[in-house]
């Protein structure tokens, strides 16, 4: 047992199905995530990544057709069990989506949401979380003059990162990331890149991305999905130079449809 | 019928023949028709194009020419009452427009009307945001598919019959909690009003939730909410100016509506803030005295433009605070 739930490994991934109602989306998924590494999960479009990742923190359930089998095992608890609640297990394992999506509030009240939320009260301690947060999302010397203007008035990269800002405030240790770059422009997605880089001594970090540049440049561990298969996964060096799989080889070289 | 014959007969006798004549024709109907479209496209198109604008326009400024002969009827109206009353004794707590030596102070009209708006909200506030709550973020697709069109019906319901049932069902049951309630009283038509907005609360509410992005939704919940909290703290916040301006058309159907209060609020014109007690409100009045009470001419008669104008004020203040914070809702995101 020890052996398999090594420090190491956050998630564990077993024999994972999933339906949207008759249409099975993932199949047979087994794959384990580590520990302040970035898992980059690539694949075309409809493969299946992102429903593997909104699986890891149960987002997926939000869907009412949705059906799972197999297990996540998350620190070695599977988080299909009764004993794991939703709830907590987000505040654990938090999320930066596709489209920037702050709160309609000041940029103080969406980095504080969270802890808020779960009871954090003592205005000291909120105002640090503030401070760390913002700090460790690269923020914090754009807007430390303005935290109580209104979130919108940021642009969509420090939107982006406002949003990692706010998840990084509740102190979780794993940050799944859905295409968080997609609809920002190169220099904005450089500096969340970048972030990404600095992040990882901290945090796991698991990202989807389309950009096969972005999965080579920032990933340690690169998945590739194909039709809600798990086609090949492994250290992105042995993927992007010497794949075993013929499909991951034409998919990275672009002779992919 | 000879023509039919002729050609059947042409085609019977050499089928080439009835090939060629029918490609001619289709070349010629290509023409024709090409002919009818560039000498159609010059004259009776445009001749439309230039009319119906007009009668649109014609028809779009009947409401608005109405609407300014109604304030222009007001206003003169009201002028020649205020040329008899003056301003002061106008804004008093004595009303007593029958009596020998008539009394104007409207006071006890507007106390009417803003006691049994603030009861009517007090019901349709709470139950109504709960409703929308419910339908927008709680309810399954297939209840929200029996829920709102009941509500719906709930708005199509005519206030007499609310006015009925304040007076014959609600208030009866009121004296049994509350054993020195009046026959006529001003609770029970508010709490009925209440349940008249509700609907109207309800679903603009509703829609106003409904139209907060998921996004906002799953931001929450990725940060380990509950949906009462994703509800509560984000999508409510975040529809608020909606929200708020669903309660201030609340209010304004609530100021101006006639019946109920006609109905079940009597027609005492005391100054009191006793909501036990029988009040008159600016529309009951002005039912009282259209039915018959004053003759055409005497201050009595122009009192009612001068109660008319204010309520007009009223509910037009309120319109203008309503549009103004959906204004500023759609900025929001």
């Amino acid at each position: 047992m020890s052996q398999l739930y090594d420090n190491k490994t956050v998630y564990d991934v077993r024999d994972l199905n999933l339906w949207y109602g008759n249409d099975q989306a993932l199949k047979n998924i087994n794959m384990k995530i580590n520990k302040n590494e970035v898992t980059a999960i690539i694949g075309p479009s409809g493969c299946g990544k992102s429903t593997f990742i909104k699986t890891l923190n149960r987002m997926i359930e939000n869907i009412p057709s949705v059906r799972t089998e197999g297990e996540i095992l998350y620190h070695g608890i599977n988080i299909f069990d009764k004993i794991m609640r939703v709830e907590e297990l987000r505040t654990r394992v938090g999320m930066v989506f596709q489209k920037p999506n702050p709160f309609p509030k000041s940029i103080y009240e969406n980095v504080l949401y969270g802890p808020k939320i779960h009871g954090v009260k003592d205005k000291a301690s909120l105002e640090e979380i503030l401070e760390t947060s913002l700090k460790s999302a690269a923020l914090w010397d754009e807007v430390k003059d303005r935290l109580h203007d209104n979130a919108y008035g940021l642009s969509g990269g420090q939107q982006q990162r406002l949003c990692i800002a706010r998840a990084l405030a509740v102190q979780p240790d794993v940050i799944l990331m859905d295409e968080p770059t997609s609809a920002l422009d190169p220099i904005a997605t450089a500096k969340i890149e970048e972030l990404i880089d600095s992040l990882k001594a901290d945090y796991s970090i698991s990202i989807v991305t389309h950009s096969m540049q972005q999965a080579g440049r920032i990933s340690d561990k690169t998945a590739f999905f194909l039709m809600g298969e798990l086609v090949e996964f492994g250290n992105t060096e042995v993927i992007f130079s010497n794949p075993r799989d013929k499909r991951t080889e034409d998919y990275i070289t672009g002779r992919f449809g | 019928m000879r023509g039919q014959f002729s050609s059947s007969y042409v085609a019977f006798i050499n089928p080439r023949e009835k090939e060629y004549k029918e490609r001619s024709e289709m070349m010629e109907s290509k023409t024709t028709i090409r002919e009818q479209i560039r000498t159609n496209i010059g004259k009776r198109k445009n001749r439309t194009d230039q009319v119906m604008p007009k009668v649109f326009l014609m028809m779009a400024s009947i409401s608005v020419i109405t609407t300014l002969g109604i304030i222009s009827t007001l206003v003169f109206d009201a002028a020649k009452f205020f040329s008899e009353v003056s301003l002061v004794e106008f804004f008093s707590t004595e009303l007593a427009p029958l009596a020998k030596d008539p009394k104007f102070g409207i006071l006890p009209l507007i106390n009417g009307t803003i006691l049994s708006s603030l009861i009517a909200m007090m019901v349709a506030i709470p139950v109504g945001m709960a409703a929308a709550m419910y339908m927008s973020e709680f309810a399954t697709a297939k209840v929200r598919k029996i829920v709102k069109p009941i509500m719906e019906i709930l708005a199509g319901i005519p206030t007499i019959v609310y006015g009925f049932f304040a007076y014959s069902f609600v208030t009866p049951l009121l004296m049994k909690l509350i054993p020195t309630l009046e026959a006529k009283n001003v609770l029970s038509p508010g709490i009925v009003m209440g349940i008249m907005i509700i609907p109207m609360v309800a679903s603009l509410s509703e829609d106003a939730m409904s139209a907060v992005p998921n996004a906002l939704r799953e931001g929450a919940y990725g940060l380990g909410s509950t949906k009462f909290e994703v509800t509560t703290k984000v999508v409510v916040p975040s529809a608020i100016s909606g929200i708020m301006a669903s309660f201030v058309l609340g209010i304004s159907r609530a100021i101006g509506e006639t019946m109920i209060v006609a109905i079940a609020s009597g027609s005492s014109k005391n100054f009191t803030f006793d909501i036990t007690q029988s009040m008159q409100t600016m529309t009951g009045y002005i039912v009282e005295f259209t039915s018959g009470d004053a003759g055409s001419g005497t201050t009595g008669y122009y009192s009612l433009y001068a109660v008319g104008l204010l309520l007009f004020i009223f509910t037009f203040v309120m319109n203008l605070i309503a549009r103004a914070i959906s204004k500023k809702f759609r900025e929001e995101y």
